[in-house]
């Protein structure tokens, strides 16, 4: 396992030697703030909370992580660097969780870059603080798991666009899965039972309760699960 | 140092690598020659481990292939053709990167061998310079830099001089001679003068089986009188 290390930094510092760094973290800072300003009326609400800008993560996640989680493996493949990779003394696991660990710090560094707004509430109300750390800390594992997805679609072909459009698919269907208007329709044809299993197997129900200031063992057990799950799928998609 | 027993690779229903037999010591320079498509690459890439051979194995210092490719990957030195690098990198950055994951971990240790390698190949006036920014002949020599860092006993070279000029040809001809001494060298090649310039041995391989195995001087004598392309054609057709 100690060769995860040169892999995590030279992916991490790879985003940095390109513009995709900073063009993500731009894009990225600009859409979920100016989301939690214009459409989710943070100032209107008059209320010190961050509530208006988590609600829109579990969107705005589904078309800017795979945008940062296409080129993983397909850029390795298209360039043929992969098979610098893979005949150097390292596994495929130690190569995939350098990788993952690498593309999820760096979103990890977009997502705490919007600090500003933590102060902000800070310095006009009294927000509750517990709440702003769930919300991050729920944010953070469900980039995660989106990021786990990505990175098992971006194995398994060496087209970056075709990488994209399948993550978007995968992560769509599983968000879909616990929105509430989607679920209102599912009702018209499927008991209630069946529609809350497949609820539960949405970003968006297990993100809720993170956003409520609550962390329950079976939502971060859900993302962590999914997350080691589209990783071994990963390991599989790359030794076959 | 190397033994390659039996080696059998299907792409679909073509057999790309139909039991392929050798061994290689110590000292000797073994020229892997034969027409597109014959399975020189995908030989290769077997013995490095980046291909699960369908029948058979290689053995590389003893160790196998299929059961151990880390142990294997370790000792091996590997060119593949057209020297895939990260691009972003510089020729510094890549060779330190490279001397991390093979198990030079204090920075000094790390610095010795990345000097050693610019050193070899002569990359020193570019070292600063980022990968994509170099000539076929640099990043070609960064290619061999990266197989050469870790003084491997076995150095693995897919077409190691194509798209040099000849003078660089002749440099890392002359290059892999001298080290040729105390290693296992294996180098495909379409250039045959290339052959009887460097090698010890000749291995030709067509529709992926071994047709030729011998010195060059036997090769030669096959067809007295003969120019060198003229055996190889006459091998190499006779059985399509």
């Amino acid at each position: 396992m100690s060769q995860i290390s040169p892999v995590f930094k030279r992916e991490f510092l790879g985003y940095f030697r390109s513009p995709v760094a900073y063009v993500f973290l731009i894009v990225f800072l600009m859409a979920s703030v100016g989301l939690a300003f214009f459409i989710g009326g943070f100032f209107k609400a008059n209320l010190a909370s961050l509530d208006s800008f988590f609600v829109f993560h579990p969107w705005l996640f589904l078309f800017l992580i795979p945008a940062a989680g296409m080129r993983l493996w397909s850029e390795e493949k298209r360039t043929g660097t992969i098979e610098l990779l893979f005949t150097l003394p390292i596994t495929t696991l130690e190569a995939v969780l350098g990788k993952f660990f690498a593309a999820w710090a760096f979103l990890t560094v977009a997502i705490l870059l919007s600090f500003p707004m933590v102060v902000t509430v800070g310095y006009l109300g009294n927000p509750d603080w517990g709440v702003i750390a769930s919300s991050y800390l729920g944010s953070i594992l469900m980039a995660g798991s989106y990021l786990g997805v990505c990175s098992l679609t971006s194995a398994l072909t060496k087209n970056q666009v075709i990488s994209f459009v399948l993550s978007v698919l995968a992560c769509l269907v599983l968000l879909f899965l616990g929105w509430s208007v989607f679920n209102g329709a599912l009702h018209a044809v499927l008991p209630v039972w069946a529609v809350d299993l497949l609820a539960n197997f949405s970003f968006a129900t297990h993100f809720n309760a993170f956003t409520k200031g609550i962390i329950y063992p079976k939502d971060v057990a859900f993302f962590l699960s999914l997350t080691g799950f589209t990783l071994f799928l990963n390991v599989v998609a790359l030794e076959r | 140092m190397i033994e390659v027993k039996g080696l059998v690779k299907h792409y679909g229903s073509k057999r790309a690598v139909d039991g392929v037999s050798f061994t290689v010591n110590r000292g000797d320079i073994l020229g892997f020659l034969g027409p597109n498509g014959a399975g020189k690459s995908t030989t290769m890439k077997m013995i490095t481990g980046f291909l699960r051979p369908d029948a058979g194995t290689a053995l590389v210092d003893g160790h196998d292939v299929t059961d151990d490719p880390v142990a294997v990957k370790s000792r091996v030195g590997y060119l593949p053709e057209s020297a895939p690098a990260y691009g972003e990198m510089t020729v510094e950055e890549f060779l330190g990167f490279i001397a991390e994951i093979r198990g030079f971990k204090s920075s000094d240790a790390r610095h010795e061998q990345v000097e050693r390698a610019l050193g070899l190949t002569q990359l020193a006036p570019v070292r600063t310079q980022t990968i994509e920014t170099l000539s076929k002949g640099y990043k070609q020599r960064v290619g061999f830099a990266q197989a050469l860092l870790h003084n491997p006993p076995v150095l693995i070279l897919d077409e190691p001089t194509d798209g040099l000029d000849p003078n660089q040809k002749n440099e890392v001809r002359t290059l892999i001679k001298k080290l040729a001494s105390e290693k296992a060298v294996v180098l495909s090649t379409h250039i045959l003068e290339e052959v009887e310039a460097i090698c010890t041995r000749v291995i030709i391989i067509s529709q992926g089986k071994v047709v030729v195995d011998e010195t060059p001087a036997q090769f030669r004598a096959r067809q007295p009188g003969a120019r060198l392309d003229e055996i190889f054609r006459s091998l190499t057709t006779s059985d399509t």
